[in-house]
């Protein structure tokens, strides 16, 4: 018996529709498994297969983590069972795997009814995993425990099957086990989707209500904004209402995705694909909102929509200061695309015209970053990272900080700073070590649990100041790699912070500025000092350096005056070879930045701005 | 391993000026670089060669006959522009190690094939230890006006830090014997900050260099150079050589030492007796016309810049096969000629004009005066004159008078 046709966008019925998402870690071959559906269930040819076919940017390719989330429609007809032979759509919902992405993450995940959690089965699973799959249980989701490469020869399926289970209150014997390199299982997945996740549940006759879970802009074609249809139906010949920001658009094309874009009539209840409006700001349809039509507009929205939230701010200015319109050009288009990104012109002493960025964490504004530098071809310098800082003064006024420069001056009754709920996973060999970090960097611990017998669940609240800039790196220099971190910000905590300036000849170096806490102000300052008297040269005359809270110097350095800077001779009449090296010099004097009057090389700014090389790793070497 | 030399563009086969430089006028200089020495000195990387470095197809007998088939390019390229040289220079490596009769038969071959103007100076390097009163006898009876000696250092520790062969004594009866051959002008070179020398030593030579009364000294400081042996000790840390700020201690030695017998700068390394002035030196720092021959060797006619293959061996072929032995040159363009001339000018005891300077240029001259490195009193008759303290900084005063 052959299977049945497949039902045809805006006409398949809920009961044949399944939605899930794949909740997984970096690296654990979510791509892979993806990849092999696209095959299996036939609509990417063998020949136009390539690999990590959902993911579009050339980073999300490199860095194997899916930055856009992205649906496609599956027809699957299952090979056996209740529902054998049975076409039903599979929407597949690709969904963000990093931490940064908290939010989008749960948009994805309400837009589902069903989860495959999928697990490397020489790994086990990782700390941002366990946060989305604690969140996709939150919204009641069926999941489906999946260990993944059990073709690999370090898989241990029996270890980790074990603690699936115990973290989804299954059986370890049904957790299924696969290969998305191999295939292996994939069928078997394919059929337990169908057979037992539920299918969508909406009413076609109310006004309709759309999910929005994504929303990208295309260079032809504006913003392609993602929905799931939760009640009603839309249509193509609709003018759609986004209920939270109360804008109207033109609808010009509705469809799925198969995986390329089809157009389609329209979508029905429990139906996933894509709207075409025109827009060319993805801040216009932004994720979380709820789509209706102006003829018969829903009147509640959705619930869960936020405002994105930016918690980590660093200021980007071009190396060569005549691309600074080319960066506003291309943190513009940016925008386009990212409705996280936000951005004001700044100017620095030290780096000339730039911009203070705010991105929701570390892994966005490395994300920002790489696509400027590699897609408008720009260099840049960034500022370390830091937090927005909430200032009540004395005299009740408050100050919002998003550049530490700008911290007030005057008597400060209180500095809050935004606090996190941090989870670490790692093999209960290196708890000491993780408490011991954790410690240093104002932590306090929330709670411990254990998973297995060998690994442990760590819970802690922490400074977002105190991990935003070499907390992951250190955390995984410390555990050997093993450690995962997950954090949600939870609010904001008073603390004891201060900002250190850095002074050259007296003179307050913006871009060196920094909100540390009173008991490392000191450590920061003589680390800074230090820093920079060695990658400053000599100049004509002494140059202090000094590190300075108000107007109290907690640090001194000097450089002293150089007193020769001349060549005995030349060589041979070799002329050829000294005005080589006074070109060099000449180009070397362009790329210096005044500071006052002491010349400060570009390379210095970069190098006293990057992050110290780890201590922990140093002393590994030996 | 000499040094290596500089990237340029390719030279004619048969060694052609571009036109532009057809028609060098002027005073016009003749170098003759003799690249033999008996050992090689740990700190230097000039093209020089020992006998078993130097390996089989060359011989110190046959080089200068080789030297002169140069001497016939530069009559053929220079052409119309050809006229008497006014200053002669034979450097090395050790000349010395040749026989004076082959630098005698030499001269009077420029003599007559392209002519020596009245008065010219005709120098030779020479080692203390590789020259006899008789070979000075016949120096400058062959016509030569100066001689220059190596004398480095009066204390035989640093001679020997140096690889110097020679003692401290044989420097001053070199200097007796060239007064008594007849050597009107005569030359000491001394270095600083050779590993192992204080201060205190340092002092000493520069009172044993003017107790020998010479009209000239040259105070190099001690550059480590990468590919020489000092270089490598030094990598290895092996050996310590001075830092800028005890090179910039011994130079001001030199000038309080070197002043109050009598001696001025006229260059930043280079002290003479009123007179004493080394012409040929000075023909550098001015971007002057000279010829260089032999391997290696570095020329400049009307801003073109070319240097010579280096081993002489391969120099030795090319003239053989009737072509040029220079390996690039390059064409300056009329920023490089501006760069060089405030590059050169500026260690020049005469000067800059300040009408060479550019607004920018200008303005950062009048800084230079407040900040002390340029004396006002000439800043105010037009030059631009470097102070003490603006010596020991020349190299940067000249990047930012040509920054804008």
């Amino acid at each position: 018996m052959s299977a049945s046709p497949a039902p045809k966008p805006s006409a398949t019925p809920p009961e044949l529709l399944r939605n899930f998402c794949i909740i997984a870690h970096i690296d654990h071959g979510k791509s892979t498994l993806a990849d092999r559906m696209l095959q299996l269930t036939g609509v990417v040819e063998a020949r136009n297969m390539r690999a990590q076919y959902l993911d579009r940017m050339d980073i999300e390719r490199e860095r194997g983590i899916t930055i856009k989330s992205q649906a496609v429609r599956l027809p699957w007809a299952p090979k056996a069972g209740p529902n054998a032979d049975k076409t039903h759509i599979l929407n597949l919902i690709d969904t963000p795997g990093h931490v940064d992405f908290t939010y989008e993450v749960s948009r994805s995940l309400a837009a589902c009814e069903g989860a495959i959690l999928l697990v490397d089965a020489a790994q086990g699973i990782e700390a941002q995993t366990l946060a989305n799959l604690y969140l996709a249980m939150e919204n009641d989701l069926h999941i489906i425990p999946v260990l993944n490469k059990i073709d690999l020869p370090a898989a241990q399926p029996e270890k980790y099957a074990a603690e699936l289970a115990r973290l989804v209150g299954c059986e370890p014997d049904e957790v299924l086990r696969v290969s998305g390199k191999t295939g292996e299982g994939v069928i078997e997945l394919l059929d337990l989707v169908v057979d037992t996740m539920p299918a969508p549940k909406g009413d076609p006759n109310a006004p309709a209500r759309a999910l929005i879970f994504d929303s990208v802009y295309d260079t032809y074609r504006g913003v392609v904004t993602y929905v799931r249809v939760i009640d009603g139906h839309l249509t193509k010949r609709d003018r759609i209402l986004m209920l939270s920001t109360h804008v109207q658009h033109e609808m010009l094309e509705v469809g799925v995705i198969a995986p390329e874009p089809v157009s389609s009539q329209g979508l029905g209840v429990g139906e996933v694909g894509y709207l075409i409006t025109g827009v060319k700001d993805v801040r216009q349809s932004r994720v979380g909102d709820t789509v209706t039509t102006v003829t018969n507009p829903a009147t509640v929205a959705l619930g869960g929509y936020k405002d994105p939230r930016p918690m980590v701010f660093s200021g980007l200015y071009p190396l060569d200061g005549s691309d600074y319109p080319d960066l506003r050009e291309a943190l513009d288009k940016l925008q386009l695309n990212d409705a996280a990104l936000v951005y004001e012109p700044e100017t620095s002493v030290a780096l000339g015209f730039g911009f203070r960025c705010g991105f929701l964490g570390l892994l966005h504004l490395e994300i920002v970053r790489e696509r400027l530098e590699r897609e408008a071809g720009l260099a840049l310098i960034s500022t370390a990272p830091n937090v927005v800082y909430r200032v009540v003064m004395d005299d009740g006024k408050e100050f919002t900080v998003t550049n530490p420069s700008e911290f007030p001056t005057g008597k400060i009754l209180e500095v809050n700073e935004p606090v996190v709920r941090a989870t670490v996973l790692a093999p209960s060999e290196f708890v000491g070590t993780i408490m011991e970090l954790c410690q240093t960097r104002r932590g306090q611990l929330l709670g411990m649990d254990y998973l297995s017998e060998d690994r442990v669940e760590l819970r802690y609240q922490l400074p977002l100041a105190e991990i935003v800039f070499d907390f992951f790196d250190a955390l995984k220099s410390r555990t050997r790699g093993y450690a995962s971190l997950d954090y949600e910000p939870i609010g904001e905590q008073v603390a004891d912070l201060v900002k250190v300036d850095i002074l050259l000849q007296g003179e307050a170096v913006d871009a060196f500025s920094a909100v540390v806490h009173k008991d490392k102000a000191y450590a920061y300052g003589v680390k800074m000092a230090s820093r920079l008297k060695d990658l400053i040269p000599r100049q004509q005359f002494e140059v202090p350096i000094q590190a300075a809270i108000g107007a109290r110097v907690i640090a001194r350095e000097n450089i002293r005056a150089i007193r020769k800077d001349v060549l005995s001779k030349c060589y041979g009449g070799d002329i050829t070879r000294k005005r080589k090296l006074l070109e060099k010099q000449k180009e070397g004097k362009k790329r210096m930045k005044m500071v006052g009057r002491v010349e400060v090389p570009q390379e210095a700014f970069i190098a006293a701005l990057a992050s110290e090389p780890d201590p922990t790793k140093e002393s590994g070497k030996k | 391993m000499p040094s290596t030399l500089p990237v340029g563009e390719p030279v004619p086969a048969d060694g052609a000026l571009p036109q532009s430089a057809r028609k060098g006028t002027g005073d016009l200089g003749l170098y003759l670089h003799v690249p033999f020495c008996s050992t090689r000195c740990g700190y230097c990387d000039f093209n020089t060669y020992t006998a078993e470095e130097l390996g089989p197809g060359v011989s110190r007998a046959n080089y200068l006959e080789t030297a002169t088939r140069e001497l016939a390019l530069m009559q053929s390229v220079l052409g119309n522009s050809l006229r008497p040289v006014t200053t002669i220079f034979v450097g090395g490596g050790t000349p010395t190690l040749l026989p004076p009769a082959q630098f005698a038969t030499f001269l009077d071959l420029v003599r007559d094939e392209v002519g020596i103007a009245p008065g010219a100076e005709i120098s030779i390097e020479s080692n203390p230890e590789s020259v006899d009163a008789i070979d000075l006898e016949k120096l400058r009876a062959a016509g030569f006006t100066r001689v220059s000696f190596g004398m480095q250092s009066s204390n035989s520790a640093v001679l020997k830090t140096l690889d110097r062969k020679h003692t401290p004594g044989r420097v001053v009866h070199a200097v007796a014997e060239a007064r008594a051959a007849g050597f009107e002008h005569i030359n000491v070179d001394l270095i600083y900050g050779a590993p192992a020398e204080s201060d205190q030593q340092w002092q000493e030579s520069l009172e044993a260099a003017v107790a020998l009364e010479p009209d000239h000294i040259s105070a190099y400081a001690l550059i480590v150079e990468d590919g020489t042996k000092l270089g490598a000790q030094v990598g290895r840390g092996e050996v310590q050589v001075a830092d800028d700020d005890a090179l910039a201690i011994r130079y001001l030695m030199a000038e309080e030492i070197l002043s109050a017998n009598g001696m001025q700068w006229y260059e930043v390394s280079n002290w003479e007796k009123p007179g004493g002035a080394c012409a040929h030196n000075l023909a550098y720092w001015k971007s002057q016309d000279w010829w260089g021959i032999g391997p290696g060797a570095h020329s400049h006619v009307a801003g073109v810049r070319w240097w010579n293959v280096k081993h002489p061996v391969a120099y030795a072929q090319a003239l053989e096969q009737g072509q040029s032995p220079a390996a690039a040159r390059e064409i300056l363009t009329s920023d490089q000629i501006y760069d060089e001339q405030i590059l050169l000018g500026l260690r020049l005891r005469q000067g800059l004009s300040v009408s060479e300077l550019t607004p920018a240029g200008l303005a950062r001259g009048t800084d230079a005066v407040v900040e002390g490195l340029l004396e006002p009193a000439d800043f105010e008759h037009g030059r631009a004159v470097l102070t003490l303290r603006g010596r020991l900084l020349a190299d940067r005063l000249a990047v930012e008078l040509l920054s804008l």
